[in-house]
């Protein structure tokens, strides 16, 4: 990229010879000014170093990208935060709230599964807002030993335990979720 | 009053140290009686440090006067000198990281710890009122001994502050029986925890000041009506996103007398009500000043805010994603306001609508809805920038992220607008040059500084060389903030600057090509600046140890990074102080 070859330029005809530099008597300053000046504060490969350093007779030469730059774009870490989730609720679409009953509770409450990224935080979104235990999940034996078990219905309109197939696959079969209580899920679990 | 700010100058200097020392005293016309009254008038902290200096009497009139101090710089002054010399402070405001902590390059502990100021405020001013921090370390035992250690504590401010959770919160509202004011903005915090609010008791009604936007926890909506029912003072309310459109309307309901409002999610759950309810309750606000918030609004709900966009005088979108159309139908609505903040999706057409409906706009900041877009498909150019100098004659403030930019158009929007006080200027692309004619951006930074006298903060970015920091230096005679990174190309860059701009305070630079014959040109500029970072530049710990040899009342700070050799300085502070070294700094710190 032009400009950036213009910018070696510039550093290259700054002359030297009366400055106060890096480097071991006697070695060409010239690379590590371009490095250190350029390398931003944090190089998350090392080659991006060694290319600028021997790169003058080669045609690419890529600044640091933004990422890998720290604190390059100066915008504040929370501003950041805000703007990515706005991005991710774009792209998916905007929440995936689901419905959610406990049996034996008066009323159902909406969940939104984009909030969670594996079971086990889903898992302990439900005990909290159920103020219930659900427990661990066991390949073999489902939610056996706990009060309550998740399940969910799915695409098909079948209704699944909550765990057994990957998180992915899950969000995007999930139609509502129950919370079971154990009695009655046992025949759920004995399929398995 | 700045402590930092004592000039060396030859008057009657007067040492905060030993009050007595002075050469001459004059006797002043004035008793006490009179002087004291009239000084408590003035407020500015600037104007009551020049008063200091005129003589004695009004040194000690001005100092038992006093009941705000300022400290930009907490390291810059002990506690013990300002409670020596101020016995009857309120309230008080504390500086502490450098800016750039902002953006991560400051490590973690390097510390601004507000917790031995409060131990040293307890004992010196156990009825303070007031403190507002920016940029300090506040721990959760802070906030629980602030709350039960002055028993008239009324106002709390936490700007960019890192450190506490909802449990230091918890104490504020437990604890705090007289709060006016809590205020807590672009925190870092990671803030999982408990509900704060419903610690307010019933019987606190005294609150004006409710600022939790930058929080992400779930609070009580229960709790929070409730407060705002009994709060009738309540001026200036900022919820965050969790409330949604229905919670604001019934808060709103209660509170029609606010000034400033921050919204959260501005969507509904359920439909529950119809928009024009929504709109007839915001017009009811009719003293509303300042709007923002705004989370996830889109067409549908714009139109509820417009009766309150008659007299706003600031709105805040840039946490809403506008579409450039969206924009214009808000502003149309917004012809007296004097303060806009958008995100860069709103495009150049946004920027237009900027120019049509806004001409009384003095202050535009332009935010990256995506600053890691490698595309660079969205966003705003110059030509935006251009529409809003047209049709803003009064625009003296712009920050504006964009991905490209002319030497000719800024030159043609400081034509436009000659009265920039704030110029903060940021060419995302790293080392970018004018993309039209492929050259530096000097002549867009000479132009700045030459068209514009009254230029106090300037922000460069974009391929620059020395000529840039050769006009800066020689024409920006009122600059006292500067912020540079990748920009320069030698030595004599720095020294431009360091050897003009008279009234530099604050300069802050990153991955320069500086070295250290510039550091040391600027030797005696230092004691009149409040600090100077410089990080990723050419700087020796040879050349700071002259420097630090050189001026002793200077702290010379070097952060050692594991990266750099030994013989590298890789990021250093530079502040005046009276107070000496740093007691606490961290291992990483030496001070030289």
């Amino acid at each position: 990229m032009d400009q950036t070859r213009s910018t070696l330029d510039l550093f290259n005809n700054v002359d030297l010879t009366t400055e106060l530099r890096l480097g071991l008597p006697g070695s060409d300053g010239k690379p590590e000014n371009v490095k250190s000046s350029l390398s931003g504060n944090k190089r998350t490969s090392s080659e991006m170093g060694s290319s600028s350093c021997t790169d003058e007779n080669e045609s690419r030469y890529s600044p640091p990208t933004k990422e890998q730059v720290v604190g390059w774009p100066p915008v504040r870490s929370y501003r950041k935060n805000i703007l990515q989730v706005k991005k991710t609720e774009s792209e998916m679409g905007s929440g995936m709230y689901v419905k959610v009953s406990m049996d034996g509770a008066p009323y159902l409450r909406k969940l939104d599964l984009k909030m969670y990224q594996s079971y086990e935080e889903l898992i302990k979104g439900l005990q909290v807002m159920f103020k219930c235990v659900i427990g661990l999940y066991s390949e073999r034996e489902g939610y056996n030993g706990s009060q309550h078990v998740p399940t969910y219905e799915d695409k098909d309109g079948d209704w699944m335990l909550v765990g057994d197939v990957p998180w992915e696959m899950f969000i995007s079969s999930c139609k509502r979720l129950r919370i079971m209580k154990s009695c009655e899920a046992r025949g759920l679990g004995e399929f398995v | 009053m700045d402590l930092d700010q004592k000039r060396s100058r030859s008057v009657d200097r007067v040492d905060s140290v030993d009050p007595d020392s002075s050469e001459s005293t004059r006797t002043c016309p004035f008793p006490d009686e009179v002087l004291e009254p009239v000084l408590s008038l003035i407020d500015s902290h600037k104007d009551r440090s020049s008063v200091s200096l005129v003589c004695k009497d009004w040194y000690h009139a001005e100092r038992w006067s006093r009941r705000h101090v300022f400290i930009g710089n907490c390291y810059s002054v002990s506690l013990e000198i300002v409670a020596g010399r101020f016995p009857k402070i309120r309230s008080v405001t504390l500086k502490g990281k450098p800016r750039f902590s902002d953006f991560n390059l400051v490590p973690e502990d390097w510390g601004a710890d507000v917790h031995p100021w409060l131990s040293v405020l307890a004992e010196a001013y156990p009825f303070l009122e007031e403190l507002r921090l920016k940029r300090m370390a506040v721990s959760d035992e802070s906030l629980e001994f602030l709350a039960t250690n002055f028993t008239e504590f009324k106002a709390l401010s936490l700007l960019s502050c890192d450190g506490f959770s909802m449990e230091g919160l918890k104490a504020i509202a437990t604890h705090c029986r007289n709060l006016t004011e809590l205020d807590i903005q672009e925190n870092g915090i990671d803030d999982l925890g408990g509900d704060w609010l419903s610690c307010f008791p019933e019987t606190l009604t005294t609150l004006q000041v409710l600022n939790f936007a930058s929080l992400n926890s779930e609070v009580s909506f229960n709790a929070l009506e409730k407060l705002v029912t009994r709060c009738k003072s309540l001026r200036v309310l900022k919820v965050n996103r969790n409330i949604n459109l229905d919670q604001l309307q019934k808060l709103l309901l209660w509170a029609p007398q606010l000034t400033e409002l921050g919204t959260g999610s501005f969507t509904q759950d359920l439909v529950t009500r119809p928009v024009a309810d929504l709109e007839t309750t915001f017009g009811n606000c009719k003293n509303l000043l300042t709007i923002s918030g705004l989370w996830d609004i889109n067409s549908v709900y714009l139109p509820i805010i417009y009766p309150a966009c008659v007299g706003l005088s600031f709105l805040n979108l840039s946490c809403a994603a506008l579409r450039s159309f969206e924009l214009a139908m808000v502003l149309m609505h917004c012809k007296s306001v004097r303060r806009l903040w958008v995100l860069d999706n709103v495009g150049d057409a946004g920027l237009e609508a900027v120019g049509s409906w806004c001409p009384l706009l003095e202050e535009l900041r332009v935010f990256p809805a995506d600053p890691f877009d490698q595309e660079e498909v969205a966003g705003v150019t110059e030509s935006g920038l251009i529409s809003v100098s047209q049709g803003c004659p009064k625009l003296h403030y712009i920050l504006y992220f964009c991905h490209q930019m002319t030497n000719a158009a800024v030159a043609t929007v400081v034509q436009n607008c000659p009265g920039f006080t704030h110029f903060r200027l940021c060419i995302m692309n790293l080392g970018q040059p004018d993309y039209l004619t492929n050259e530096p951006m000097d002549e867009a930074f000479g132009a700045v500084v030459r068209t514009c006298p009254n230029l106090q903060r300037l922000a460069v970015s974009g391929l620059l060389t020395d000529l840039t920091f050769e006009y800066i230096g020689k024409y920006a005679k009122n600059l006292e903030i500067l912020s540079v990174a990748f920009a320069g190309s030698s030595d004599l860059g720095l020294k431009y600057v360091l050897g003009g701009c008279p009234r530099l305070r604050k300069l802050e630079i990153r991955d320069c090509p500086f070295g250290n014959a510039a550091l040391l040109s600027g030797l005696t500029k230092y004691e009149s600046m409040r600090s100077l970072w410089m990080s990723a530049c050419n700087l020796t710990m040879n050349g700071c140890r002259v420097l630090a040899k050189e001026m002793p009342r200077l702290n010379v700070e070097v952060m050692k990074d594991e990266d750099s050799e030994d013989s590298q300085a890789h990021k250093v502070y530079i502040y005046r102080t009276v107070a000496g070294p740093r007691r606490d700094a961290p291992p990483f710190v030496l001070t030289l």
